[in-house]
């Protein structure tokens, strides 16, 4: 079913991948390693959370939503809150003593807007890339 | 987490390596803060206009009048006369409008982050293939394998579409205002596909994960392709997203049927996890 998560269980707790190890079926205990993403691929975003942040950022765009971020959401890396960023194809950590909101959306959000401050940061690594490598 | 040491595989003599810390991990810390916009992009302002005429050019030299064009500011440009040509405006990292006055052949729109992009013709095979981000609105038909690959941003097609689209999508979103061919979602990994009218033989075939919207009929479902419930939040998200694009039935969105992956597909060994990562 959509909005499980991950095959075989239903994810009722938003700290569930902060709390355990995350090994949960059998397969995972076998192997010692979680299986799959640690959020929900599939989590549609609750518009009404939208932060000013987002809010600002739509608009340089010229978007009237939130577009390629409809696809990011905080998720949970060995233990830790973590936002995947598909441009250097490895999870960004949420800093340890950072306050979590109580609920999956609004920490789709906070990650949103965290991966933005990171990917356009001139110390982003994709900068050195595109030195690199820009073909035109 | 368990350890290398102590897992059953390992004892099983499955691998010697430990599965756990791979993964590439940053810490998020800003030494230096940017804007909303790519450190590399080229700073545009939309009011900034220009025309190409590409009746008598060849795809590179169009490709390459759009970055001067965006190197001296322009942030928004017009192609007059695009005579179905293959593979214009590809490779763009940038925010952009484009306004294409016609039609563009084969893989138009490639690997775009950030653009919008307005066509008022039809597009060939492959459009939009690896956009990460931005909007693509075409008012005709699409050819096949429409979106293949996408990882972000929307590409909306008001008329049908060939077969296979979203081939492999990984993330955003298709919007379908007519039918669409045999195999869409094929091995979709993430994102979704909102089709309006009829969808053709094996919808989602294969498909991992991600969420396909029918409003029409189904010719059939795929392999590990199944009916979910349509929820409160898939309404809410279809009603804004098709009123965005005018593509809203006058009936509303309850008629949708909502495809999601069974998951009886996913039977990873233990470095499939990493692996999948890898194509995200």
């Amino acid at each position: 079913m959509a909005g499980s998560g991950y095959k075989g269980a239903r994810i009722d707790d938003v700290d569930h991948f902060l709390k355990g190890d995350g090994l949960d079926s059998e397969r995972e205990k076998t192997i010692g390693q979680h299986i799959g993403y640690r959020y929900d691929v599939n989590l549609l975003p609750d518009y009404d959370r939208l932060t000013p942040f987002l809010r600002d950022y739509l608009e340089f765009m010229g978007w009237d939503d939130l577009n390629w971020l409809e696809d990011v959401h905080m998720g949970y890396d060995e233990g830790q809150a973590a936002v995947f960023d598909r441009n250097i194809n490895g999870w960004v950590a949420i800093p340890e003593d950072m306050e979590l909101p109580d609920n999956q959306q609004d920490r789709d959000m906070i990650a949103r807007e965290m991966l933005i401050k990171f990917q356009m940061s001139p110390d982003h690594p994709m900068v050195d890339l595109y030195k690199a490598y820009r073909k035109f | 987490m368990a350890g290398v040491s102590d897992s059953a595989s390992t004892l099983m003599g499955m691998h010697t390596e430990p599965l756990t810390g791979r993964d590439i991990k940053t810490k998020f810390t800003l030494r230096n803060e940017g804007g909303f916009a790519y450190h590399f992009a080229r700073d545009v302002d939309f009011n900034r206009r220009a025309e190409i005429d590409c009746a008598d050019l060849e795809p590179s030299e169009i490709n390459r009048k759009i970055r001067d064009l965006m190197d001296s500011g322009h942030g928004s440009i017009v192609l007059r006369n695009p005579g179905a040509k293959h593979s214009l405006i590809v490779g763009i990292l940038n925010r952009m409008n484009f306004i294409v006055d016609g039609s563009l052949g084969y893989f138009g729109c490639g690997l775009l982050d950030g653009p919008s992009v307005r066509i008022a013709g039809r597009v060939g095979w492959s459009f939009g293939e690896n956009m990460m981000a931005g909007v693509c609105v075409i008012e005709k038909n699409a050819g096949s394998t429409f979106g293949a690959a996408l990882r972000g941003g929307d590409l909306v097609c008001k008329g049908s579409v060939g077969s296979r689209t979203g081939i492999d999508q990984k993330g955003g979103t298709i919007i379908v205002g007519g039918d669409t061919g045999a195999f869409s979602g094929f091995m979709m990994q993430r994102g979704r596909i909102v089709v309006c009218g009829n969808a053709g033989k094996n919808l989602g075939d294969s498909m991992y994960d991600g969420t396909i919207y029918i409003g029409g009929e189904i010719q059939d479902l795929g392999v590990d392709a199944v009916p979910a419930e349509l929820t409160d939040l898939d309404r809410a998200w279809l009603t804004r997203k098709l009123t965005m694009y005018e593509l809203l039935p006058g009936k509303g969105v309850d008629h949708f049927t909502k495809i999601v992956a069974g998951k009886q597909l996913w039977s990873y060994d233990n470095l499939e996890p990493t692996e999948k990562k890898l194509v995200l």
